[in-house]
């Protein structure tokens, strides 16, 4: 007697099954398929082809009609099944089929996460899962409007892409900051990022959909930032779900998925479960290969009830399947103190590598860009190959392996004469080196000046410096450039020239572009990137607060037992009976336990709880006061003396300049704090001769000084020079600090960035270069458009507000629980 | 082993850390820039300085009080730095997070 084998689902892992099934044990059952889709087994793979036009439906049928009638198996489409009965061994379909079973094998896939906002019901709103939704997208893409696909994971950007192919205008909306995070790791999502907004589809990333808009039909899609995103079309690809609930329902046991052993077997000895909607040793799957062997496996136990086949999990790479965008992710790619990695990044063809080591064996590979050698890294890692012997060339894949290591000097020494070194400039090798013998030039920037070779972008700096110790030996010194940090061979100069040169504009860009060797920085280099984007591109980078150091993280000085201090601009140090009693009565109210009169002209509250800071902001906003930024790498205080206003020697209004000079320039962020000091006569009750910037007011006018200290190092000041007018000191001051802004080095005072600089060259761009200034002047007002915002009133209204609570608060337990 | 709900991943930045209130005192709770969790006491080893306050990079986090570099793995310094903090038990299932404490206590989710 032949058994009876019901199917509920005929989707790529049961059809594989039968395929088994077929192979070893033909005549054994007699099988009945269910399937909701009104259609046979085609490769759900190739939808993206078809939706943009590569393929049709006829070219990714697996098995056709005929193939079910050759091999005598009934199949149901359009059929779903709503009920499972254990007791009866029988499925009943929503057509209201019958069919009893011996064995039965439930393979219903997944179904996608429809997110619940406003309006996801709407007509417009479509999945991604099946042909019906890729026809339904071809027909919105006939009027070639707008549309929105929410989620830029591999399905979302194949949607993208696909809708784009059909002349459509596209916006790929992310929650996440880069995409593909859960494949990709930042330096891999931002290149593909580019690789996506070059084709011309909108990426916005850290896009949390608020609801889709629209009367009776789809308009449009709103953020939860405001922003609204019109179109007519919307793709929800974000994720999907394993559809367990039949199964559930007919007391299957279920986790995320239908719990099945090594064998596909479910808690019913009778029933097994394949495909997307099983789970296996914790794991549920989205891609085919470990779903081909779940078929694998179910067929074998099918076929023969004493069989030991059993599901072994393995890392499948993913892979995108848009033309012309090459990656490959595979296994474990986040670091740790045990793991190693071997980064190789090519900047100008748009290469980047990482492979993740652990005991000298591959555990995780990212690829963008060549994935030729993808397939390699799979093998050595589920081989779990020893690669110490390769380690320095494995990078470079499996040409390298077995040749002669890459040595680049030798690599440099056979370029021929007529190679082009320097792509900016047109500078080939013999030119260089030319120059070099010629005019014994012995450092960068001497060859810069003489060929412009690296004169550019400085791409090319490593091979001209490759090509100066060729030509020089020993006498070359490069280490003369001091690095950022451990995770780049480049200096602070280097790295600010080449954000501007090239453009860059956040730091996954500028880690991947400068050819940074971790995937995620240091606490070093992070918090100076940070300010070199804020510095370079006002109003276009968004701030990365994980990036700063907490004191700019949360707008309050940490103290040794972990509390905080608060200090409030008190404008040129200048009060009032409201300031001072707003000030006490905060002090009360939360118990703040010192209140001190600092050396910078105003009132620290010392010892706050963190979790008090957003509601001590408050109080301290409504009595009018910002934050000191006495935390900050920006300016820091203006300290003031009673001038004019008060005493008998005053020349100048030096108390009303030093509030005009802290009310201009408060919340710029600069390499290193700023402090300033306006003193109205040379008496200097300011002690204006020892700050970054000082002023002493005299009978005709302004004496503007800088470059001084008064902390770690004393060192009086520099007199930059006279000028008549309150508004011209104030614009010479101004422009002086944006120079500062735009090219000191992170954490360097102005009196070391100056020394470097040279006070001549600074009052040659600033005093008598009078365009040069304004250019500078504008700059920073630019800049203070975005800067000058109190970040304590955008806390006390919700910004961040995650920083400031314990996520949770275990106590415990009560008795009634 | 009893698990506690503590909330969200996504509760917790990239490249961040939180701090959870236990009866034992506060614990860090960090993710990654890949998406990897840790838990560890929120008490350098240096100068107990607040870990969960620190820069995140990598599996490890600088101290905000001295910058010593703690590995979020193992707990321990790195570098020439010597000493270690207490490592937690966390698991992430689906979005929520869950760390392991002694079975008497319960967690109150913050708004
Ligand atoms: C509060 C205050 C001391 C006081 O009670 O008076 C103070 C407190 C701190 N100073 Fe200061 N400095 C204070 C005025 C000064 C002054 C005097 C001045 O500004 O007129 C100096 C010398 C002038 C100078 O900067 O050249 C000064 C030179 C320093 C230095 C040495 C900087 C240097 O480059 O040499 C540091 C260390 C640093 O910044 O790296 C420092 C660092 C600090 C820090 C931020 C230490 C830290 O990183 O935690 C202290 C923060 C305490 C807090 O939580 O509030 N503080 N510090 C003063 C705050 C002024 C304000 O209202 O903002
Ligand atoms: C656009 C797209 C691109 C993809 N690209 C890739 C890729 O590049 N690489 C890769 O490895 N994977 C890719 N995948 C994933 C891959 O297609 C799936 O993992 C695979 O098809 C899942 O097979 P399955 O048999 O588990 O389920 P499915 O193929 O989803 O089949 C389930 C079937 O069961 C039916 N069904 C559900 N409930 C019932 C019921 N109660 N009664 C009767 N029938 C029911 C459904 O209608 C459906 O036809 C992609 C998927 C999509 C949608
Ligand atoms: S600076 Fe000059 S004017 Fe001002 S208080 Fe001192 S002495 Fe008087
Ligand atoms: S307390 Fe952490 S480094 Fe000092």
């Amino acid at each position: 007697m032949m058994e009876n084998l019901v199917v509920i689902g005929n989707g790529m892992a049961p059809g594989r099954m039968l395929e088994h099934l077929l192979e070893t044990s033909r005549g054994r059952y007699a099988v009945t398929i269910f399937n909701a889709e009104p259609r046979v087994n085609y490769d759900r793979i190739m939808l993206s082809p078809v939706l943009s036009g590569e393929k049709s439906y006829e070219q990714i049928i697996i098995h056709g009609d005929g193939w079910y009638i050759k091999n005598g198996i009934t199949l149901y489409k359009g059929h779903k099944i709503v009920a499972i009965d254990r007791d009866a061994k029988t499925v009943t379909s929503d057509h209201g089929v019958v069919e009893s079973y011996d064995k039965l094998v439930i393979a219903t896939g997944s179904v996608p996460f429809i997110l619940p906002v406003p309006g996801h019901n709407l007509p417009g709103v479509l999945s991604y899962r099946d042909l019906d939704d890729v026809n339904a997208m071809l027909l919105a893409a006939q009027s070639r409007a707008k549309a929105v696909v929410i989620g830029g994971g591999l399905l979302g950007l194949e949607a993208a892409a696909g809708l784009e192919a059909q002349g459509m205008d596209v916006t790929v909306l992310h929650l996440m900051p880069t995409l593909m995070e859960r494949q990709l790791d930042p330096a891999a999502g931002y290149l593909l990022q580019r690789a996506i907004e070059d084709r011309g589809i909108k990426v916005i990333c850290k896009a949390n959909t608020k609801s889709i808009l629209g009367d009776r039909k789809v308009e449009g899609v709103e953020l939860a930032d405001g922003r609204i995103i019109p179109a007519t079309l919307v793709v929800m690809a974000a994720g999907i779900k394993p559809n367990a609930g039949l199964a559930k329902a007919a007391g299957i046991a279920t986790n995320r998925g239908i719990l099945v052993d090594a064998g596909m077997q479910t808690s019913d000895p009778d029933i097994y479960s394949v495909g997307e909607c099983a789970e296996v040793g914790g794991h549920v799957y989205g891609l085919v290969a470990p779903l081909y062997e779940m078929a694998r496996v179910a067929a074998a136990h099918l076929a023969d009830g004493k069989s030991t086949a059993a599901f072994v999990h393995n890392d499948t790479p993913t892979k995108l399947k848009v033309t012309g965008i090459e990656l490959f992710s595979l296994g474990d790619f986040a670091d740790g103190e045990d793991r190693h990695e071997i980064v190789l990044r090519d900047a100008s063809a748009g290469v980047y590598k990482r492979l993740v080591l652990k005991d000298n064996r591959i555990i995780g590979t990212v690829l963008y860009g060549e994935t030729a050698d993808g397939a390699w890294f799979n093998d050595l890692k589920k081989k779990q190959v020893d690669i110490s012997d390769m380690r320095d060339t494995l990078i470079f894949g499996q040409a390298y392996q077995g040749g002669t290591p890459l040595d680049p000097m030798a690599a440099v020494a056979v370029l021929p004469d007529d190679a082009e070194i320097c792509g900016c400039n047109g500078v080939c090798k013999g030119k260089i080196v030319g120059a070099i013998q010629e005019k014994g030039l012995t450092s960068l920037d001497d060859v810069r000046a003489h060929t412009k070779a690296s004169a550019s972008c400085g791409s090319c700096t490593g091979l001209v410096e490759q090509l100066m110790s060729l030509t020089l030996g020993e006498a070359f010194n490069p280490t003369a450039v001091q690095p950022m940090c451990g995770c780049t061979s480049l200096g602070h100069d280097d790295v600010r020239r080449l954000i501007k040169a090239k453009s860059l504009k956040n730091i996954y860009a500028v880690m991947q572009e400068l050819e940074w060797s971790t995937s995620c920085g240091c606490a070093k280099c992070r918090p100076a990137l940070n300010y070199y984007l804020v510095c370079d591109w006002p109003g276009e980078y968004a701030d990365d607060y994980q990036s700063r150091f907490i004191n700019e993280r949360v707008h309050a000085n940490i103290q040794k037992n972990g509390t905080y201090s608060v200090v409030p601009r008190m404008w040129g140090g200048v009060t009032s009976a409201n300031e001072l009693r707003a000030i006490a009565d905060v002090v009360d109210k939360f118990n703040i336990p010192t209140v001190k009169v600092t050396g910078g002209q105003r009132i620290d509250m010392l010892g706050v709880k963190k979790e008090d800071l957003p509601a001590v902001w408050a109080d301290l906003g409504k009595a009018g006061f910002v934050s000191g930024h006495a935390y900050a790498k920006g300016l820091r205080t203006v300290k003031t003396c009673v001038g004019t206003d008060w005493c008998r020697f005053g020349t100048q209004d030096s108390t009303g300049f030093g509030i005009r000079i802290e009310k201009f320039m408060w919340g710029s962020w600069t390499p290193a704090k700023v402090k300033m000091a306006v003193s109205g006569c040379p008496r200097n009750c300011a002690e204006a001769t020892c700050k970054d910037v000082g002023v002493i007011c005299v009978d005709s006018g302004y004496e503007i000084h800088f470059a001084g200290a008064a902390g770690l190092d004393i060192k009086g000041t520099e007199v930059l020079g006279l000028v008549k007018t309150e508004d011209e000191a104030l614009e010479v001051i101004v422009a002086l600090v944006q120079m500062y802004r735009e090219q000191a080095r992170y954490l360097e005072r102005i009196y070391k960035w100056a020394k470097r600089v040279t006070t001549d060259e600074i009052r040659r761009q600033i005093l008598d270069d009078i365009e040069k200034r304004r250019g500078f002047y504008e700059r920073f007002i630019h800049s203070q458009k975005f800067a000058q915002v109190d970040p304590w009133s955008e806390r006390v209204s919700g910004l961040h507000k995650h920083e400031f609570k314990p996520m949770a608060t275990i106590g415990i337990a009560d008795a009634a629980e | 082993m009893s698990w506690t709900l503590i909330g969200s991943i996504t509760d917790i930045p990239r490249r961040g850390a939180r701090c959870v209130e236990t009866p034992r005192g506060k614990v860090a709770v960090f993710r990654t820039a890949e998406d990897r969790i840790f838990a560890i006491e929120d008490h350098c080893p240096h100068k107990g300085g607040p870990l969960s306050q620190g820069i995140v990079h990598g599996a490890a986090v600088t101290c905000p009080l001295h910058n010593w570099v703690i590995s979020l793995e193992t707990g321990k310094a790195l570098g020439a730095d010597e000493g270690s903090v207490r490592a937690i038990p966390i698991k992430l299932e689906g979005e929520q997070l869950f760390i392991a404490l002694a079975s008497e206590a319960k967690a109150h989710r913050a708004a």
